[in-house]
């Protein structure tokens, strides 16, 4: 694995062996002394165009847990904002020697374009590419899921049989991209709900199921709903007039507390974050203790260790693809 | 100069031996004497009428970094073209009679090709209200040809006045369709592959719902109407029914249009990125077939240079846009003839005879190739084999889509008004227009 660019380019092995690895990482993470050597010496860059506290903090986290050294690159207040392009803030980067580049952007094919141009040497990790994939928050929900619904021996298991509907703009999500590519991969069946105008043309080429109708999914008695974030503002017409108004949403497409009630006592309540209490998620879901979504969090970083550790130092060597 | 080709096949048919003298082409026989003429030995090449391109970007005024009419006129040149039609779109905008003349004037001079400038449409290509047509059609380019590519002519009463304006002086209005707000921020293709590289769509739909209205628009007022750069299977079938009912369409597809299809975007490459965008392999399909029974009526390159820094960039950044000029034969070639669509015949009427008739300058190219007839004919091996290379390109721009690919048949010998502006298949250093070539009306 050179790269992690998309959960479309992990099978099913190589995504089982990324969640093992996240759980001796976490295993780790419980202890007093967090530290691990793995990749000291060793540099890991945060090249971030898009804001995110969150998914930043949380790589940063993960690098320095594993001993490398951080630098961290937002992109206001940077040249880019004198309007330096792509390439040459690449090229800088190179020029000083990163191992790893995690890259979120919001042009869809960003890191794709790193990890293929040449400008780059080392290991490219997209955290976000506009609205197309952002793998390592597929990750941290797989491995969320796998922990609480397989089982107490996660090592080796994968997602089959469980039933997973996700909930929300599905056309502007990268994290429905990534969740729909990579659950599927293991083994899950994932069900998408949203409304007609969130979903994108050609979705029924997905390995999954499409509704119009949240009630419907949860009736069905599914293992986890994961509620993804709507931003208000697709309701206007400047926005793209996506939907008539945020009160219709919720009531049509938003986990209250009454489909809260109707869920099976052993689902969980996932959100990537950042949420909008009330609009698509309500506080009593949120707060509720079928909610994982704190854990999410925590479990990003365990994630994300696994990923920069498996990306640099290579656990057994293999043959690059 | 005086030249005597010797043994091409007309239109791909039987060998011929033709004199060029001066501007014309004085004896076409199967055989003929040298007498002092230099000899071109073309046997086994096709010879077919100068090629027309209804649709090319020469960038100047304006974007002289990436194309300008010298160069751009040379690359069509190199591609067997002995005229092309420059679109308004340059800064400042071809919209008025000084512009038009000036474009013109720098074709002249640097005397590659003929160079036909297309007017705007409407002011600054703003879409609101119309410019000088009556001028630029008065004025010494004697413009024929009226578009706003790059933009559509969307407002619904101004393409009427469009349509209805130009019938005074029997011009044609060039309608890019793509209707703005359902194409807001669009990339690529609106499908599939959109929808799974995270790529905002540009939907059929915004093409078809254009041309399905021009075209009643055009039969309402009793105008022609062309079609730029028709790319799905949909707008095939339009124009179908539209020429069925007797309306005055004609319409063009890209080379790019007849070969690559959206599945290219996966690889997040902007050298294919374009607009209108590459589209599936069924309106690929759906678009060879009008071109072989004459649905779409020519093919034009829709040529679009672009510097270096618009393109190495990721896609959302990247400019829309291909070059074409130096491709556009052997891409219909290997597609069309090689596929057993079309012969040479069939691409002398579309790439030659009928959009010189589009573009009403009928009377100097797309000629039958005759005696008396002004020279302006290109010499193609169908057999070659050759390797497109960006960095080789004779366009000041490298943005082609083929770079690496391998494409058949390939032009040997252009020759405007009888004076050679490719030779053994390089361009002919020392062009310069004699000022005594007028290219009259």
């Amino acid at each position: 694995m050179r790269h992690l660019l998309s959960a479309r380019d992990l099978d099913r092995d190589t995504a089982v062996r990324i969640l093992d690895t996240a759980t001796e990482m976490a295993a780790t993470q419980g202890r007093e002394i967090k530290k691990l050597p793995t990749l000291r010496g060793r540099t890991v860059v945060n090249l971030f165009f898009e804001d995110s506290t969150r998914t930043r903090i949380s790589f940063e986290t993960a690098a320095k847990r594993l001993s490398a050294d951080v630098i961290n690159f937002a992109a206001k207040g940077s040249s880019v904002s004198k309007g330096e392009s792509l390439k040459d803030t690449a090229l800088t980067l190179q020029a000083m020697g990163a191992d790893a580049v995690v890259i979120r952007h919001h042009a869809s094919g960003a890191p794709h374009l790193l990890a293929s141009s040449g400008w780059l040497a080392g290991a490219v990790v997209n955290a976000g590419d506009g609205t197309h994939q952002h793998p390592t928050q597929a990750l941290l929900d797989a491995f969320t899921l796998r922990r609480h619904l397989t089982g107490p021996e996660t090592a080796g298991h994968d997602l089959a049989g469980l039933r997973v509907v996700i909930v929300g703009d599905v056309l502007h999500s990268r994290v429905a991209r990534s969740n729909v590519d990579l659950l599927s991969t293991l083994g899950a069946e994932v069900t998408l709900v949203a409304p007609p105008t969130l979903l994108p043309v050609g979705v029924s080429a997905w390995p999954c199921r499409v509704s119009y109708h949240l009630d419907e999914a949860i009736d069905a008695g599914p293992d986890a709903v994961m509620m993804l974030r709507v931003q208000r503002e697709r309701m206007s017409a400047a926005g793209g007039g996506f939907f008539p108004s945020p009160l219709e949403y919720s009531r049509r497409y938003g986990l209250d507390a009454r489909r809260l009630a109707r869920l099976p006592s052993h689902a969980l309540v996932m959100h990537p974050g950042p949420m909008n209490r009330g609009l698509e998620i309500s506080a009593e879901a949120a707060d509720s203790v079928r909610s994982v979504i704190v854990e999410q969090v925590a479990n990003g970083v365990a994630v994300r260790m696994a990923v920069l550790y498996l990306l640099l130092a290579g656990g057994p060597k293999e043959e690059n693809a | 100069m005086t030249y005597l080709i010797r043994q091409a096949r007309l239109l791909g048919g039987d060998p011929v031996d033709v004199r060029v003298e001066g501007e014309t082409v004085t004896a076409v026989a199967p055989r003929l004497e040298t007498e002092g003429a230099r000899a071109i030995d073309a046997e086994g090449l096709v010879l077919l009428p100068g090629l027309v391109d209804l649709h090319t970007h020469l960038r100047e005024p304006g974007r002289e970094d990436a194309e300008t009419v010298a160069s751009g006129t040379a690359a069509a040149a190199a591609g067997g073209f002995t005229a092309v039609h420059a679109m308004a779109n340059t800064n400042p905008v071809a919209d008025t009679a000084g512009v038009v003349e000036q474009v013109w004037h720098l074709g002249r001079r640097a005397g590659h090709a003929d160079v036909f400038p297309v007017g705007a449409v409407t002011v600054g290509l703003a879409g609101e209200r119309l410019a000088e047509l009556g001028a630029m059609a008065d004025s010494a380019a004697r413009v024929r040809v009226f578009s706003d590519d790059g933009m559509c002519v969307h407002d619904p009463v101004v393409m009427r006045r469009a349509l209805e304006y130009v019938k005074a002086f029997d011009g044609v209005v060039a309608q890019h369709a793509q209707e703005p707000r359902l194409t807001e921020g669009a990339q690529m293709h609106e499908g599939v592959v959109s929808a799974q590289i995270g790529l905002p769509g540009w939907p059929a739909v915004a093409e078809e719902a254009i041309i399905a209205r021009d075209v009643l628009l055009a039969e309402h007022v009793g105008s022609r109407l062309h079609v730029c750069h028709l790319s799905t299977a949909g707008s095939v079938e339009i124009v179908r029914w539209a020429k069925a009912r007797g309306i005055a369409v004609t319409a063009e597809v890209t080379p790019h249009h007849l070969l690559l299809t959206d599945e290219t975007a996966r690889t997040y490459d902007p050298i294919y990125k374009v607009n209108p965008p590459l589209r599936t392999a069924e309106d690929v399909e759906a678009v060879r077939a009008g071109l072989a029974d004459g649905t779409i009526d020519v093919v034009a390159t829709d040529h679009a240079p672009h510097s270096r820094e618009d393109k190495d960039c990721e896609w959302a950044a990247a400019a829309f846009g291909m070059i074409g000029l130096e491709t556009a034969l052997s891409v219909v070639a290997d597609v069309m003839v090689a596929g057993g669509r079309m012969d040479w015949a069939d691409v002398a009427r579309v790439m030659s005879t009928t959009p010189a008739r589009i573009g009403r300058v009928d009377h100097l190219h797309g000629r039958p190739l005759a005696a008396g007839e002004p020279a302006n004919v290109v010499l193609v091996d169908p057999a070659a084999r050759w390797t497109v290379r960006p960095d080789a390109q004779v366009s000041a721009s490298r943005n082609t889509p083929f770079g690496g690919r391998e494409l058949g048949a390939r032009v040997v010998a252009t020759f405007l008004r009888g004076r050679a502006t490719v030779l053994d298949g390089r361009p002919v250093d020392d062009v310069g227009a004699a000022d005594g070539a007028a290219v009259t009306s």
